[in-house]
């Protein structure tokens, strides 16, 4: 760990580096064995806590009681603390709160999404196995996934394009299992993510490519699941290999 | 249409804190190891925001204020007062081991194992990895619930997961040598 990146490597999972360095990094990443293997291992970290710390659930008997607490019976008790609270001021309170939280919730949501598939893109490929089943047959990877994912997919003819297919692994993304597949384009890796779409609001993720830090990422949905395409190409390599999947699909 | 102001206020505190309940219990529950004591908590909490929540002042974290005044309530708790009896400024003399190459090994290790793991870790530990990880607060935020700078919630952090990944290697071993 003598890298002089290796004190930013927390931070940058966290997505707390500004996005200069953000991309600094993520371009270090793919040159430093040793910085992708710590963020390898430190996004498996954050993932096993956050399934492992959603552990305990409150009684519905304790919630009433909380609510009975906050909600309607002290209204009805006309609780001396509210005549204290301005009415100007709780309007804008609620105004701003819901809108930031709102704002910040969307926002939050999407980077965390955006984030989550860029780390998994370059930890997988940092590793040393980064698929489970190699094959450059579709016909040899879709049937590879059958029990391992609740869903199947079709992947595209290549035979004429540029692409090729290098092989899969089943992947998560907030805990529901998918396919990572990945594809090769000249010198550069890409990552196709298929999920069940929940629809939980994904659809507001970008339809048409994106770049974030040093990736570009497409986004959409087809017959029920959600396709991500990550990759360090540019938005027209990212794009045609979209089509490609959507054609397919 | 008027709207009574106890009414209005009432309701704005509801909508902003009822969606927290889960994680506040949560958070409680991980901090007293008790369902019993973290009703407590989660109740005190309740009572003493909706009480303070004249005084919430505008542009606060809300969610980092709720998270804040249930965690005072924990440390002046009676199991709280038990689990930390060490200082901020002692918790960064803790020893925790150097990162471990064996990386994968969190993904092998199973989720009890985690469990087990953030268990035994000390409160000051465990709590930043929760907010961190389950509730994905930014650094900015877990400096407000823990009143502390934003540069030791980066320090502590660090160390906690270390702490953690050194935890989760003892027992990785002992499985491994069937133990
Ligand atoms: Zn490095």
């Amino acid at each position: 760990m003598a890298c002089e990146w290796s004190a930013k490597l927390d931070a940058y999972v966290d997505g707390e580096l500004s996005s200069s360095e953000s991309t600094a990094l993520a371009a270090h990443l793919r040159e430093c064995t040793s910085c992708a293997t710590y963020a390898l291992g430190l996004v498996q970290m954050k993932r096993s806590i956050a399934a492992a710390g959603k552990r305990y659930q409150p009684g519905a008997e304790f919630r009433g009681k909380i609510q009975k607490t906050i909600g309607s019976k002290r209204r009805r008790d006309g609780s001396w603390y509210w005549k204290i609270v301005a009415i100007p001021a709780a309007l804008v309170l609620i105004l701003s709160v819901t809108v930031n939280l709102y704002v910040n919730r969307e926002k939050a949501r999407r980077e965390r999404v955006y984030s989550e598939l860029t780390d998994l893109h370059v930890a997988t490929l940092a590793s040393g196995s980064p698929v489970d089943v190699v094959s450059t047959d579709r016909h040899t990877v879709k049937p590879w996934f059958q029990g391992k994912i609740p869903f199947s997919f079709n992947l595209p003819e290549l035979q004429g394009t540029d692409f090729s297919l290098v092989g899969g692994r089943v992947t998560y993304l907030a805990q529901s299992p998918g396919a990572h597949l990945i594809y090769r384009l000249r010198q550069h890796e890409i990552s196709v993510f298929i999920f069940q779409d929940r629809g939980d609001g994904t659809a507001a993720l970008a339809s048409t490519p994106i770049s974030r830090l040093s990736f570009t990422v497409e986004s959409w949905t087809k017959n029920g699941l959600r396709y991500f395409v990550v990759g360090d190409v540019g938005a027209q390599d990212i794009e045609s290999l979209s089509k490609l999947l959507r054609d397919a699909g | 249409m008027e709207v009574p102001d106890q009414r209005l206020s009432a309701a704005t505190f509801e909508e902003l804190a009822l969606p927290l309940f889960e994680q506040l219990y949560n958070f409680a529950h991980w901090l007293a190891q008790d369902a019993a004591e973290a009703e407590d908590l989660v109740q005190e909490t309740y009572v003493k925001a909706l009480r303070g929540f004249s005084g919430f002042q505008l542009g606060t974290n809300f969610r980092a204020w709720m998270f804040r005044i249930l965690r005072n309530t924990f440390l002046t708790s009676r199991t709280g007062l038990k689990s930390t009896v060490v200082s901020d400024e002692e918790i960064e003399t803790i020893p925790s081991a150097a990162p471990n190459p064996e990386t994968v090994l969190i993904e092998r290790a199973n989720r009890e194992m985690v469990r087990q793991g953030l268990t035994e870790l000390p409160v000051p530990f465990r709590e930043i990895l929760l907010l961190c990880e389950v509730e994905e607060m930014s650094y900015e935020e877990i400096a407000q619930v823990l009143t502390i700078p934003v540069g030791t919630v980066m320090s502590r952090l660090f160390r906690a997961r270390r702490a953690l990944r050194s935890l989760l290697v003892e027992k990785f071993k002992g499985v491994q040598n069937g133990v």
